[in-house]
């Protein structure tokens, strides 16, 4: 298989010389549905922000055999699709449509194309009669489904997702879950939701203060209670 | 949990409603114009302008009065005219004696007041029936089209957006407030109105806070999906015959009404 993200030795510091990554190295490959789970602090979504080029760290990061660095970050950023854990900082466009446009828009896509992107990134969500709906008027469920149509718009190669269940009720939930399993596109996610680690991503990395501990097939990891325990995890 | 307050749109079907929004924006601003420029006291223009304005209601089907119900939130602001009052040379209508200073209200001083506030009134009500009868994303999308620098209507639609997200914080906070402002039996309530102020205060404080870490996280989203420093926007509105037919008729009307307010 062909390896899409590739990280080695990253470390970060942010400005306040708090480490939030101590020399992070994993890779995926295409088709892979990898959980990215650890404590609060863990540096989860400071590994997630690397992966686009938001925060830059010291190390290597590549994506789709392109190293990440100021003159390809705009070729990165259509390549991976980062959604945000709250969907009001994802969706910060008066109208769906909009949102949704703002990602083929500025990839400098033709107007045609744009509205044809729109129309299949809201489809594949299920989420096409909101098309010129206003976004504060939606549930956090609608908005979440939203934020995952913004990205998908620019066709992403892989999907990062910060806490897509955090908020939603059981029905939200198992219609996201539903959702991402259907997605036939690289994924990363970050999540405390065990359960749906279980059910939705044959992989597991879990992360404890700035570094990888386990890496590997989510059974084995989930199955051993102990291990979970001692990284501030749960047994589904 | 939704704050709408701000949300003046009225979901309907009318004539007005399905004008387009670029006629909509300079018919009102053509129509506020207009009453500034009528001269003091041409009360036959104000009232064909207040004509128009019930036309339009009409034609909202929001119903005749809606606007009028609406405008007397802008009333207070005509306030600030109130100097015109003392302050052009006239006959004097009356007096009276205010704190220090003796106060003559002239005939001309009067005539201007009345005047200012029938047109801010007038050019309100209209700007109320804009916003009742376009979706506030249509009229930036308007304002665009019409040449308004980009970095306003981005403010605007900025605003507009986190507005809704704001007001639900300060409800969150409030409700914080509330749930723990609790009473022991036989005691009096809350503290001295310094300790209130500095709750107050410290609530102001947080909610800066968290709109400025917001922002950061906001403009993250937007970097993530291509944002490189200048806003893409794309508007597909296209003008029908009908358009134009009633941005004439409107503009016709404002033409007859500034003849009419300056006849002799």
């Amino acid at each position: 298989m062909t390896e899409i993200i590739r990280v080695a030795d990253l470390q970060f510091s942010y400005p306040d010389g708090h480490k939030a990554l101590r020399g992070v190295s994993f890779t995926l490959c295409e088709g892979d549905k990898a959980a990215l789970v650890g404590p609060n602090g863990a540096g989860k979504s400071t590994l997630m922000l690397q992966l686009n080029g938001i925060l830059e760290g010291q190390g290597e990061v590549e994506i789709d055999n392109l190293r990440l660095s100021r003159d390809n970050l705009p070729v990165i950023r259509a390549l991976v699709g980062l959604v945000f854990q709250n969907p009001d900082d994802q969706l910060f466009s008066p109208t769906v449509f909009e949102d949704v446009a703002f990602g083929p828009l500025h990839m400098g896509l033709p107007e045609g194309e744009v509205i044809q992107r729109v129309d299949a990134a809201l489809e594949s969500v299920r989420m096409s009669a909101y098309r010129d709906r206003l976004s504060h008027h939606l549930s956090v469920g609608e908005k979440k489904r939203i934020a995952i149509a913004t990205v998908l718009s620019m066709r992403p190669k892989i999907l990062v997702l910060d806490e897509p269940s955090a908020g939603l009720d059981p029905r939200a939930r198992r219609a996201l879950i539903n959702l991402l399993r259907d997605l036939p596109i690289t994924m990363l996610v970050s999540t405390h939701d065990m359960r749906l680690v279980e059910e939705l991503l044959p992989r597991t990395i879990v992360m404890d203060e700035g570094l990888i501990a386990a890496d590997g097939i989510t059974k084995e990891i989930l199955g051993n209670e102990k291990f979970l325990n001692a990284h501030g995890l749960e047994k589904p | 949990m939704h704050s709408d307050a701000f949300d003046r749109f009225h979901h309907g079907h009318s004539a007005l409603h399905s004008l387009d929004p670029r006629i909509k924006v300079v018919v009102t601003i053509a129509f506020i114009v207009s009453n500034a420029l009528l001269p003091d006291g041409a009360w036959m223009a104000f009232a064909l302008a207040w004509l128009m304005i019930l036309i339009a209601n009409i034609a909202s089907g929001l119903g005749v009065g809606f606007s009028f119900r609406r405008s007397f939130i802008a009333l207070p602001f005509a306030l600030a005219a109130i100097t015109v009052l003392f302050s052009i040379p006239g006959k004097a209508v009356t007096s009276f004696h205010f704190l220090m200073w003796d106060m003559v209200i002239t005939d001309a001083g009067l005539l201007r007041f009345v005047s200012i506030v029938v047109r801010s009134w007038l050019s309100v009500q209209m700007a109320i029936l804009l916003v009742a009868v376009t979706e506030f994303p249509k009229i930036i999308h308007a304002l665009n089209h019409l040449r308004v620098p980009t970095i306003l209507t981005v403010i605007i639609s900025f605003l507009y957006r986190y507005l809704f997200v704001l007001a639900d914080e300060v409800m969150r906070l409030l409700r914080a407030r509330e749930a723990r402002s609790a009473v022991v039996a036989g005691s009096n309530s809350g503290g001295s109105v310094l300790w209130r102020a500095r709750v107050t205060g410290n609530m102001a404080g947080q909610l800066f806070l968290r709109s400025y870490e917001r922002s950061d996280r906001v403009y993250n989203a937007m970097l993530s999906r291509g944002y490189k420093g200048e806003l893409m926007t794309m508007h597909s509105h296209e003008y029908r015959a009908s358009d134009w037919q009633i941005g004439s008729i409107v503009f016709i009307g404002i033409l007859i009404a500034q003849i009419v307010g300056r006849l002799p």
